[in-house]
């Protein structure tokens, strides 16, 4: 199929619009959800802080600093993440209020607690 | 010669309450014998000396330990080099050994190509047997499988076996799979089963050799250095004259006697770890000075004198050149 010129910017124009209002909202979701974000450091062989207090609808991040692989599990399975090798991390949105205790999967006598308040 | 106890710091002296603890530490060069229910130690210019009165055994194996195939990082940049050098110190010993144990950690993250360098690599062992117990850092899939398609041919549960050769009964136990929170190394109920049935069968006058990954007696929970349910599985033990338990997981050697048990973890043949208890340590890779590292890593060296209820277990570094004792013990009845 032949395409004009003219094709080519009608296109061109076409496109714009439909990507524009996309690219917009695009833009208002992290304003929109207001997602606060904790980060629990995994180093030494230790969960830090060991239990933290955040607020409902509040996303945890879990960063591994040494140089050993470590998992992060909730004991009653509300979340478990992948093998985390060294700078890896693992990240989970709590969605309901309560004492999430977890523990590394691979080296079980490391342990913390998330404890989620009402907002 | 002279007799003198060389590690005699708080921790690893004669405990009054029966049994003896020693402790050495990866490339200090301590020979311990056990004969007439008393330890010596000896420092190592001794113990040569003392070695050459161990009478030559009926047979001998080699255990290895936490080879960690892909890791990386400082503390070894190289780990297929060094368990490359612990093959070629085993081909290079006088009487080779009948068959190669490996207490676990074979990979560093369970990966197949990790699995295949380690099997290619002790592929290049003259003795052509190897056991195998897996680490946790075997099992990162959560279940073992992984391990067990490679190592698990002749074991039930989740890798768990035993077997006889040459008089003496080894037993090969998994303690790496569904912890505990908050616990330590795990054989649960399924295992200790297993294991009170399969040593029904055998005579008290039968040495017993027991392998696990992660040490099967207390040796600083703090770390995870120990087996919640460790004491069960050693109750079964009790009524066998010579029982031994080799452990790896603490990358270096520690050794304790409790009545007719010996309990013994070997070095690493990648990195060294921290002492228990250090401060500031963690129970993670330790780096040490380039031109150290093969001064703290090893293998472990076991003689069997057949008919004489009696073995020999000497542990050597990767730098040793001379007579390969930094320790070593003898157990007579």
């Amino acid at each position: 199929m032949k395409v004009t010129r003219l094709g080519y910017v009608t296109l061109l124009v076409v496109l714009v619009f439909l990507l524009a209002p996309v690219h917009g909202k695009g833009k208002q979701i992290p304003v929109a959800a207001e997602t606060a974000s904790y980060t629990i450091t995994i180093e030494n062989f230790q969960f830090s802080p060991h239990n933290l207090e955040i607020p409902d609808g509040s996303k945890v991040i879990w960063i591994n600093k040494d140089e050993e692989p470590h998992k992060v599990a909730e004991i009653n399975n509300a979340f478990a993440s992948p093998v985390l090798d060294t700078d890896q991390t693992f990240s989970y949105e709590f969605k309901s209020t309560g004492k999430f205790e977890y523990f590394c999967t691979i080296h079980p006598h490391m342990t913390g607690t998330v404890t989620v308040n009402p907002k | 010669m002279s007799r003198r106890i060389i590690h005699d710091h708080n921790r690893d002296g004669v405990d009054r309450r029966g049994f003896l603890e020693c402790m050495a530490w990866a490339g200090t060069g301590a020979l311990c014998v056990l004969s007439g229910g008393v330890l010596n130690s000896f420092a190592l210019p001794d113990a040569a000396e003392a070695a050459k009165k161990i009478p030559a055994g009926a047979f001998s194996f080699v255990q290895i330990s936490d080879s960690h195939i892909g890791f990386n990082k400082a503390a070894n940049p190289d780990v297929a080099a060094t368990l490359q050098a612990a093959v070629d110190k085993i081909n290079a010993l006088s009487v080779q050994p009948a068959f190669i144990l490996h207490t676990g950690d074979i990979t560093q993250l369970s990966k197949p190509d990790q699995f295949d360098t380690a099997a290619q690599l002790l592929r290049g062992l003259k003795t052509d047997q190897v056991f195998y117990v897996p680490g946790e850092h075997d099992v990162l899939d959560g279940t073992g499988n992984l391990y067990r398609e490679r190592h698990g041919a002749n074991s039930t549960g989740d890798g768990w076996y035993s077997f006889d050769l040459q008089g003496a009964h080894f037993v090969a136990l998994v303690n790496v799979l569904n912890l505990k929170a908050g616990g330590l190394g795990y054989l649960g109920a399924g295992q200790l089963e297993w294991l009170e049935k399969d040593l029904k069968g055998v005579s008290s006058e039968t040495p017993i050799v027991v392998f696990a990954h992660i040490p099967l007696w207390s040796v600083y929970p703090e770390w995870g250095w120990g087996t919640d349910d460790s004491a069960q599985a050693l109750s079964y033990l009790k009524r066998f004259g010579s029982v031994t338990v080799l452990n790896g997981h603490i990358h270096q050697t520690m050794v304790k006697v409790e009545g007719n048990v010996t309990f013994h973890t070997a070095m690493s043949t990648a990195f060294p770890q921290a002492a228990p208890g250090t401060p500031g340590a963690s129970p993670g890779p330790m780096t040490v000075p380039a031109n150290q590292l093969r001064t703290v890593l090893g293998i472990t060296d076991v003689n069997f004198m057949q008919g004489r209820l009696a073995l020999a277990v000497t542990d050597s570094s990767l730098a040793d050149t001379g007579f390969p004792a930094t320790q070593s013990m003898e157990k007579q009845p």
